[in-house]
């Protein structure tokens, strides 16, 4: 088959790799219809994850067409339509009983989950096509995915919805949902969101919906912050305006009651605490660039609610422990416990109360996958999604 | 006169740096000897009570009288009932499911095995243990029998996990490794390795116990 494999820093490349195949009794296999690109996967696409192999198939969010079943699943047959969690749960443990699927126990191969235990203390759930921190297990971004636990994340999409409007459940609709979630939204809050990328305007979009008065999106691309205008949100642009002191006056001096860093590692902008963390960055004396953290909970008001749906990976220097106690604030976080939300979310869209296309901006074939990284890498402005399809000829041929 | 004095400048900051260089010698001894003194005093220093940490998560200067044999711990929750977990674990023929390095392991009357297991630099070793302490759904306990190559001993722990989250399953075992003392010297520096499989197999066995499977990230299963 065909597939987006990472060879390096800002070098990924389309090549033929076996097919795969059902391997364990749980197992599918899916032929992917529909699969597009994260803003996490630039995180790889930059090299600032570690464990990536020269060779990984990457992506996290596709779609497609059942074509094989393990004889240890039940609920699946060849022919349902799924969209896949980019976590993979077993349903089985501690955590997935208590829906924490993206803390799942079982899923991350035990000779892998070694690296997670080690840097986080306890080991991670697999996750698909990102680094061997996950689980090192094969992404979307190809014409076949072997799914694991199959009867546990996919969900059957009903007939009559187009995969533009499903995709998303993969992960950045129930990311955005959770990061509001996160918020503990109460009636007439306002909530400061950081970054208008596609989890950002989804969480947008789900804290309008648990009833925000006000959603604040703060971003530098002019095309990103109309988007999040579109929804509904008030908008700053950082390279215009001073954050802090735009947030205080827009909120009657309050301060915004939750903040959203929908930005994670790898900040822009040209503030001092920035560029010092490139600096370091660079010389690998930090991993990642908490910029946009720094600034979240220091604008956040007293008492207030700290959401992080952007990913972090290692160690971070001057977090304002200080401004974090003083104030009493309360972080929530995590990888997304996708299984979780997508019933409840697959309903939403159905009904219109959720659109999930508004962002879409390209529509590539999976062979030009390289363009489509260096676009969503360097265009942002323009580039706000990119899906990629294996079938491109035989849909447009 | 400027150029004069550049060179002055040059002749102390040469002058410096010896000093600095002794200074920082001399700092490296004291240091390594207050080390050795610090290691000393830990070793001599009795193991304060009370003490509820299990032993082999002990500082080295604690456990200094159990360094004869080396000794792994581990302890997983299989989120299964007792009676279910302690029989998977009692069917021995069933370790090579989750054990990596055990091709085989064939029963040998009641209380008896006969494993065969990966040697580290290729081919098998073969030796045969015996149950030495049983309690049905509680406690299996064994040591290898005379003449093992690697002669090991240990025990698994059933017990009730807490809040209904099934059953802490605690490994503990004891190699004496082949060699005497240059053995056990080298053991100890590859102390990781028993440390790590251990590890591995308490979670192969909790995923099989718990989903059905083992998990694995290969696309097929030749490379899975």
């Amino acid at each position: 088959m065909r597939a987006l494999t990472w060879q390096g820093k800002k070098d990924v490349r389309v090549e033929t790799v076996p097919d795969p195949e059902i391997v364990n009794p749980r197992d599918a296999v899916i032929e992917v219809t529909s699969t597009a690109i994260c803003g996490s996967d630039l995180h790889l696409y930059d090299a600032v994850i570690p464990t990536l192999k020269p060779g990984d198939i990457l992506g996290h969010e596709f779609m497609g067409e059942v074509v094989d079943v393990g004889p240890g699943n039940e609920k699946l047959k060849k022919g349902d339509r799924v969209v896949v969690p980019f976590t993979i749960a077993c349903g089985k443990c501690f955590y997935c009983e208590r829906q924490l699927y993206s803390a799942c126990d079982n899923s991350n191969p035990a000779d892998k989950a070694d690296m997670s235990e080690t840097l986080y203390g306890y080991q991670m759930s697999g996750l698909f096509g990102y680094s061997h921190l996950t689980g090192g297990y094969a992404g979307g971004q190809a014409e076949y995915v072997r799914v694991p636990f199959s009867d546990i994340g996919p969900i059957v999409v009903p007939d009559g919805m187009e995969d533009d409007q499903v995709l998303f459940l993969s992960d950045i609709l129930p990311t955005g949902w959770m990061a509001a979630e996160n918020c503990e939204i109460q009636e007439g809050d306002t909530v400061a969101v950081w970054g208008c990328g596609p989890v950002g305007l989804f969480a947008i979009q789900s804290a309008l919906i648990m009833g925000a008065g006000q959603v604040i999106a703060i971003d530098h691309y002019p095309h990103r912050l109309e988007l999040a205008r579109k929804l509904g949100a008030s908008v700053i642009n950082y390279k215009n305006a001073r954050v802090y002191e735009a947030l205080i006056e827009m909120t009657g001096g309050i301060g915004p009651d939750a903040v959203i860093d929908a930005v994670g590692m790898e900040s822009h902008g040209f503030s001092p605490d920035n560029l010092y963390d490139y600096v370091k960055q660079t010389v690998q004396l930090e991993t990642d660039r908490p910029h946009v953290l720094r600034q979240a909970i220091y604008s956040c008001r007293k008492g207030g609610r700290v959401s992080v749906p952007g990913v972090y990976g290692g160690f971070i220097d001057k977090f304002p422990v200080g401004a974090f106690m003083q104030k009493g604030l309360t972080m929530r976080t995590g990888q997304t416990h996708v299984q979780k939300y997508l019933p409840m979310l697959l309903d939403m869209i159905r009904e219109g109360k959720i659109d999930t296309t508004f962002l879409i901006s390209h529509r590539m074939p999976l062979e030009d996958a390289a363009e489509a990284y260096r676009k969503f890498a360097y265009e942002q402005n323009e580039t706000t999604k990119v899906i990629l399809k294996p079938r491109w000829e035989q849909e447009h041929g | 006169m400027h150029h004069r004095s550049h060179l002055a400048y040059r002749r102390r900051e040469n002058g410096d740096a010896g000093k600095v260089l002794a200074a920082a010698t001399l700092g490296v001894l004291a240091g390594t000897v207050v080390l050795v003194c610090a290691r000393q005093a830990l070793r001599s220093r009795p193991v304060l009570q009370p003490e509820d940490a299990p032993h082999h998560t002990w500082r080295r200067h604690a456990a200094a009288d159990r360094r004869e044999t080396a000794l792994v711990g581990r302890t997983i929750t299989v989120n299964r009932p007792r009676p279910e977990v302690y029989a998977r674990w009692r069917d021995f023929s069933g370790f090579p499911d989750f054990m990596e390095n055990v091709h085989a392991v064939t029963p040998v009357g009641d209380k008896g095995a006969r494993w065969v297991v990966a040697a580290p630099g290729g081919g098998t070793i073969t030796f045969e243990t015996t149950i030495t302490d049983e309690r049905p759904d509680e406690l299996i306990a064994w040591k290898s029998d005379e003449g093992a190559e690697v002669r090991n001993s240990g025990r698994i722990v059933f017990r009730d996990a807490p809040g209904g989250r099934g059953t802490e399953v605690e490994a503990t075992i004891a190699y004496d490794p082949p060699g005497g003392a240059f053995g056990r010297a080298t053991a100890k520096l590859f102390q990781r390795e028993p440390r790590i499989q251990t590890r591995r197999e308490l979670k192969r066995f909790k995923q099989l116990m718990e989903t059905g499977e083992v998990a694995v990230a290969g696309r097929t299963a030749r490379h899975a």
